[in-house]
């Protein structure tokens, strides 16, 4: 008898959350089993602060360039240029930094135009001239690889005496450290890019759950002419996202930089698809409308604890990777489904 | 005694090219008042609405609201000097919350405050005693529950008109009443409502004035009283109802004889969620299927298509076992089905007039013995005459065309399979008057030339008028069989409501 109450009282809450909450919840207790089972079947290398840090350290750029990505989707669009304007924008600092002797600060703004001029371009496009969006960012992303070989054909490292500062400079987390085999204790260590990640995090949340114009993101992925007879300025709300999108692919660029200190053509190859996939993990539905940036956090955290589960299991090479993230896809997309439509069934009735 | 006059269109002219869609219409709206726009698909309606809500520009003519001469250009500006309206289908996002799809888009500043936001909607919701909770995701409520929700957005907006362009279209009995409730309440705070509707039950139930329109041009406006429904339908028309008594002596001239039967079905039932149902229907035969919407009426035709997946039951085409697993199935086996769906199940809105006409005859011939251009153009002319479909050409794509003709061109599609048991699930939805009349006399001259037809209407008075024996639904289960004496309007609601049943069935 308690048993049933307390279901019906599950029951209950489960119909009153948004589809958003919704799948949020799911991606957040699947993030947490698999990180438990990677402890308990990969080993202690898991229980160390500093391994989930790495995490975030390696993928600090995947994580903003989701950020965007997440943002044009819930709007109803999608935008695969981003890995190209990733690769654009490192490639570019590194020839300012290296090849013309420019400082960090010309290399921020470098990196902050090309985004936000990629942005500008897709978004008034897609919005105003109502081309699709994946057609348009289609051509963004050649363009962005076309030019990145324009910019410098060949891959180097950047040899630059601020630069290596700022790359090398790690923020001390306190009391996460661990003592290693010799008794030495060891600090957790975040790198500068993972600050600025978890800052683009935090804005996006605010943005869209906290003000009125990220809820027209919501009401435009929703229901695009709703979204117009109530007064949303829809063709705006869609320029937005993909300049909002636009601008932190160029951010993303940068960290990415600052992460690897190099440039080449092949950075950041198929980053596109892996923000998409976070996205989607995260609980983002590719019909728009739905979805949330934290959620965008925990798909990141997902996806790169998978690879790092498969990389430890000694299944380094690229094709078991690509494997486990499409099996993953998969059981997230049926997952949703499934639930949706249990849902669907239980408003019903 | 009238209150004060808070809206007035005075000698309104629009034109689109060479079409006078608007020549010299008035219309006078007073405060709490209900009132209704009535006229055939095509009289100017619905252009009429969009002049006085921006989405068209007037030609001539003047708009005054509250004395004062208004100009308005775009929605939004309609909706800042008070006048709301609430479409056909629902302009609301499903995604987001009752109380967000209240606000979005009409509060300045630039935080989203969850607390007051809440509270607002919801003092709102309970005034208006709408049953959803302001955090609840919209989607999860009923139909009839968010046309209210953006009723209510409208009434906030402190409107002082409000325009419902056929809010009912997609609700049922029980929801209706609660629009009505609804609007009776803001009646009484003075709000005056301009109801486009195509029930006329519902107008005598709820309005206080009607004005009328025919052709673009403004017939009149009556006081309720002075108007009763079959001078309403003639004054739409244009022309006297000797059109509507024919078809009722046509209808019990019929005699349910001796003939064989058609079609026979036992124990059938789809994955629609239907409870298992028996049915037979005989040559020459008209039946119908009645019972409140989502009884389950539409779900029982389908299942004998195929149109859901059968789960069981077995069926007799003229005294032999088939087996229909699909449309196509029932198509070889003689039988035609017009949806209730016309716009996602019926039409292919990019194909012209000939393609759509000859869409299902081609299907059953297969596709590789093709139906030549000039057969197809036959065939298409032929049914254009037959039917007096109004349209440009054949070649004409049919999304131009208006409800009630699209509705003949997939009749006329049908017809070309030459069926002999014809399904139609409310073929008369949607549609003017004078369409309905027409599909309605060409059911009963099929049924005349020995076809079966199975007709199914939200309006009870179409069914009595040409069916001779209606199977009754209720919870999406067989209650009931009608014919002869029992074919009234009381005895239908008795059976829908359950009430005095005497049928082996239960």
């Amino acid at each position: 008898m308690k048993n049933s109450k307390a279901l019906s009282a599950v029951k209950d809450k489960v119909q009153k959350m948004s589809d958003t909450s919704l799948l949020l919840t799911i991606t957040i207790v699947v993030f947490v089993l698999m990180y438990l089972g990677a402890i308990i079947f990969e080993g202690e290398g898991f229980l160390k602060a500093q391994t989930f840090l790495d995490i975030l350290n390696n993928n600090s750029a995947l994580l903003i360039v989701s950020c965007g990505m997440s943002l044009v989707m819930i709007t109803g669009g999608i935008d695969i240029s981003v890995g190209g304007v990733v690769a654009l924008t490192s490639m570019s600092c590194a020839v300012v930094l290296d090849l013309k002797n420019g400082s960090i600060f010309e290399a921020i703004l470098v990196a902050l135009f090309i985004g936000l001029a990629f942005g500008v371009v897709q978004g008034y496009l897609v919005a105003y001239l109502g081309i699709q969006p994946f057609i348009v960012t289609l051509a963004g992303m050649f363009f962005a690889r076309g030019m990145t070989t324009i910019v410098h054909a060949k891959p180097f490292n950047v040899v630059h005496e601020g630069l290596n500062k700022l790359k090398d400079s790690r923020i001390v987390i306190p009391g996460l450290g661990y003592t290693n085999k010799h008794g030495k204790y060891i600090d957790a260590k975040i790198e500068i890019g993972v600050v600025v990640a978890l800052v683009v995090v935090f804005v996006m949340f605010i943005l869209l759950r906290w003000t009125k114009k990220g809820r027209h993101f919501y009401a435009v992925g929703g229901n695009r002419q709703s979204a117009l007879m109530l007064g949303v300025n829809v063709k705006r709300t869609v320029f937005l996202s993909h300049v909002v999108c636009g601008l932190l692919a160029g951010i993303a660029g940068f960290v990415f930089f600052l992460h690897v200190g190099s440039g080449s053509p092949s950075h950041a190859q198929g980053m596109e698809m892996n923000a998409i996939a976070s996205s989607i993990i995260g609980g983002t539905m590719l019909t728009g409308g739905v979805g949330n940036i934290i959620g965008t956090l925990f798909g990141v955290l997902s996806l790169c604890t998978i690879q790092n589960i498969v990389a430890s299991a000694g299944l380094d090479d690229a094709w078991w990777i690509g494997i486990t993230i499409a099996a993953m896809l998969c059981l997230f997309l049926v997952i949703q489904s499934v639930v949706m439509k249990v849902r669907k069934k239980m408003t019903k009735s | 005694m009238r209150n004060k006059i808070v809206l007035e269109m005075k000698n309104i002219y629009k034109t689109f090219g060479t079409v006078k869609a608007l020549q010299g219409v008035e219309f006078r709206l007073a405060e709490g008042e209900i009132h209704a726009l009535m006229g055939e698909n095509g009289a100017g309606k619905s252009t009429l609405i969009k002049v006085l809500t921006g989405v068209y520009s007037k030609d001539e003519g003047d708009v005054i609201l509250n004395g004062k001469a208004v100009s308005i250009h775009s929605p939004q500006d309609a909706q800042k000097v008070g006048i709301s309206t609430v479409y056909q289908e629902i302009t609301l996002c499903p995604n987001l919350s009752v109380a967000e799809n209240m606000y979005i888009g009409r509060e300045k500043g630039v935080w989203q405050k969850w607390g007051s936001m809440n509270a607002g909607a919801t003092k709102i919701l309970e005034s208006l005693q709408i049953p959803a909770s302001a955090s609840q995701q919209l989607g999860t409520c009923s139909i009839a529950v968010q046309q209210m929700v953006a009723i209510a957005r409208a009434v906030d907006m402190e409107c002082k008109v409000l325009i419902l362009d056929e809010p009912t279209s997609s609700l049922d009995e029980q929801e209706v009443a609660k629009l009505f409730k609804l609007m009776r309440e803001l009646k009484e705070r003075g709000v005056g409502i301009i109801f486009v509707t195509h029930f006329l039950e519902q107008v005598y139930e709820v309005c206080d004035m009607i004005t009328v329109l025919r052709d673009g041009k403004y017939v009149g406006e009556y006081e309720i009283a002075d108007l009763p429904r079959i001078k309403l339908v003639s004054t739409m028309l244009g022309k006297d109802l000797d059109d509507l008594s024919d078809i009722k002596s046509d209808a019990k001239e019929y005699i349910c004889g001796e003939a064989p039967k058609v079609l026979e079905a036992f124990d059938l039932v789809s994955d629609a969620g239907i409870k298992p149902f028996d049915f037979y229907i005989k040559k020459g035969e008209v039946n119908g299927f009645t019972g409140l919407l989502g009884s389950g009426r539409s779900e029982c035709v389908r299942s004998i298509f195929g149109a859901d997946r059968v789960l069981g039951g077995k069926v007799l085409r003229d005294g032999k076992p088939v087996k229909i697993k699909a449309p196509i199935d029932a198509m070889k086996a003689g039988i035609a089905y017009l949806p209730e769906d016309r716009k996602n199940d019926g039409i292919v809105g990019d194909l012209s007039v000939r393609d759509n006409i000859v869409l299902a005859l081609q299907v059953l011939r297969g596709y590789f013995r093709p139906i030549s251009k000039e057969e197809a153009y036959k065939f298409a002319d032929e049914y254009i005459k037959l039917l007096e479909i109004k349209t440009a050409s054949a070649d004409t794509p049919i999304k131009s065309l208006s409800g009630g003709n699209q509705q003949k061109v997939i009749l006329a599609r049908w017809l070309l399979t030459h069926p002999e048991y014809l399904i139609l699930d409310e073929p008369t939805r949607g549609i003017d008057v004078g369409t309905k009349i027409e599909i309605q006399k060409l059911v009963l001259k099929l049924a005349g030339e020995g076809m079966a037809v199975t007709f199914i209407s939200s309006e009870t008075d179409e069914m009595l008028r040409t069916c001779s024996r209606l199977v009754v639904m209720r919870d999406r289960k067989v209650v009931g069989e009608l014919t002869g004496g029992d074919l009234t309007q009381s005895k239908i609601m008795e059976t829908i409501a359950g009430g005095g049943v005497e049928d082996g069935r239960e």
